[in-house]
């Protein structure tokens, strides 16, 4: 395949406190993280002239014009770029490749894109709790209060049906789901950001924690957070000259498939990896590790089957054994992910992505970062963004 | 002590044809005017051939267990006494899929692909929810 040399790099990374921390508002927490992430890049706010905004669920009227509301509370100045944006969990990835496809076209220079949310309130009792809100309920999104009536709340019953399909077709068990949410938290132990930090996790305590939306235990669906995290996206060029190393975006695309993904059992991966892996003119053998979105352990299974890890159903199997685990020959989700770090939508995927081919990660530092395969997933399996993160340019 | 209640739904002029129909037993879907289209929940146009012409017709009520979850989350205290309950898709006989609950079931026994058929449950003077039962 051709190389094509990437032209783009995040050269900025600002992740605040996450989790049970409160007093600031949603925009508040976006400052913040854009500001940690311009002093993490080097860069000053007055050289800031692109901010891509996803309001998190708690934003409110301020989600209306959210890249706004951000400039205004920083006091940024003649932007030439600005936009809030919205596709659920791919929405972080999706700004991103604006933020690319802008500096490409000479719209702008140094992009901040940013998602926050402060949906955790102080006298509400925290905990994975459904993270998608009512908005993306797929195919039954017309319903009035029909649902409600059913008692058919949120989306962990949306997934969960999912799941309960695809164990039907295919023979996937909670075992296999388990796998995944104990791989996450082992990888978690290595992320002193993780809300799940020091508490590692075994199989059967996974087996004995709560059922919320049968087939899914509590530890199968993610973490609520309250927090910021912010890329700044630049040229390539311009990243290297600035303090931390490159990030470079070697390739991009987005899939959102449409129809019921009840029947396909499908996310839009296959089709956003023809993009980003043609951009990138790189195979699924190239990756030497994944950050997938995982508003749920399925989420993982699914999306690990439709980028071609494994064939359609067998997910289950692919994951046993600890291969996607510390140590394993294909790492997922390095810093715990959103089911043992923090919940950050689209952004937590890319934030360890961007540490990881830096080379930052500590004690959870994959030991080969050339190129880090990055997903994002909004919806019930209705939007998806994928990033290829790279060491070098090509 | 006063019983909490379940939310009953609002009879949306969208949804007051499904709910007559309830109402006197029958379960009802909306087909599209332009390519027959079965589709339920209704909407405003069809997603295959984007008519905007729909009527409401009945369909036999017999159907499978698509998908189904156990609920135990209680997320509004009208179902804090029903946790576990069964929460369903539905492939009706003539296509469609619809969301709703099986009852008289036992957790042993609901199973994907399960044949059911619906049953009527009165919950205000005005609303009765379609729900779905193992077929006799």
């Amino acid at each position: 395949m051709a190389q094509r040399t990437a032209k783009t790099a995040i050269a900025g990374l600002g992740i605040t406190e996450q989790g049970k921390v409160y007093g600031p508002s949603a925009v508040g927490f976006a400052v913040e993280a854009v500001r940690l992430a311009l002093e993490d890049s080097g860069l000053q706010a007055s050289e800031l002239d692109g901010l891509l905004v996803n309001p998190g669920l708690s934003w409110g009227q301020a989600a209306t014009m959210g890249s706004f509301a951000v400039q205004q509370a920083m006091g940024l100045r003649d932007l030439r770029l600005s936009a809030a944006m919205n596709l659920g969990g791919a929405s972080a990835g999706a700004m991103i490749m604006q933020a690319a496809l802008a500096i490409e076209a000479g719209l702008a220079t140094n992009v901040a894109c940013v998602f926050s949310d402060a949906p955790l309130k102080p006298p509400r009792p925290a905990g994975a709790k459904d993270g998608g809100g009512s908005g993306s309920s797929g195919a039954y999104a017309f319903a009035g209060d029909l649902n409600a009536a059913y008692g058919a709340f949120g989306v962990n019953g949306l997934y969960a049906l999912l799941a309960q399909r695809h164990m039907h077709r295919f023979g996937t068990t909670n075992d296999h789901l388990g796998a995944i949410a104990v791989a996450e938290r082992a990888w978690a132990q290595g992320n002193p950001q993780a809300q799940f930090a020091g508490k590692p996790l075994t199989l059967s305590e996974y087996h004995a924690s709560r059922w919320v939306a049968e087939p899914f235990h509590l530890l199968d669906c993610c973490l609520v957070s309250n927090g910021g995290l912010a890329v700044i996206v630049t040229s390539a060029e311009r990243a290297r000259a600035l303090r931390q190393p490159p990030v470079y975006l070697r390739g991009m695309g987005q899939g959102h498939p449409g129809g019921d993904p009840l029947e396909t059992l499908s996310s839009g991966a296959a089709i956003a990896a023809k993009s980003a892996f043609g951009m990138a003119g790189v195979s699924l053998s190239d990756v030497s590790f994944c950050e997938l979105y995982d508003c749920y352990t399925f989420t993982v299974l699914v999306t690990l089957e439709d980028y071609g890890f494994c064939k359609k159903g067998e997910g289950g199997p692919f994951v046993e054994g600890g291969r996607t685990a510390p140590g394993g020959s294909l790492p997922v989700n390095t810093g715990g992910g959103q089911l043992s770090s923090f919940y950050m939508w689209g952004m937590t995927p890319i934030g360890e992505g961007v540490i990881q081919v830096r080379g930052q990660g500590g004690a959870r530092q994959v030991p080969n970062n050339d190129l880090g395969l990055v997903s994002g997933n909004g919806g019930v399996l209705s939007t998806h963004a994928t990033l290829l993160l790279g060491k070098h340019p090509s | 002590m006063e019983a909490i209640i379940k939310p009953v739904p609002r009879v949306t002029p969208e949804l007051a044809p499904f709910f007559a129909a309830a109402r006197r037993r029958e379960l009802v879907v909306q087909r599209c005017a332009g390519c027959d289209l079965l589709r339920f929940p209704p909407r405003e146009l069809c997603s295959r051939c984007w008519s905007r012409d729909a009527a409401w017709t009945p369909v036999c009520g017999r159907g499978e267990v698509f998908s189904f979850y156990w609920m135990h989350q209680v997320y509004h205290p009208g179902f804090a006494g029903e946790v576990p309950y069964a929460v369903a898709v539905v492939q009706l006989e003539e296509g469609p899929h619809v969301l709703s609950n099986v009852v008289g079931c036992t957790h042993a026994q609901l199973r994907v692909g399960m044949p059911v058929e619906v049953t009527f449950e009165d919950v205000s003077d005005t609303v009765t929810l379609p729900k779905f039962r193992p077929a006799g």
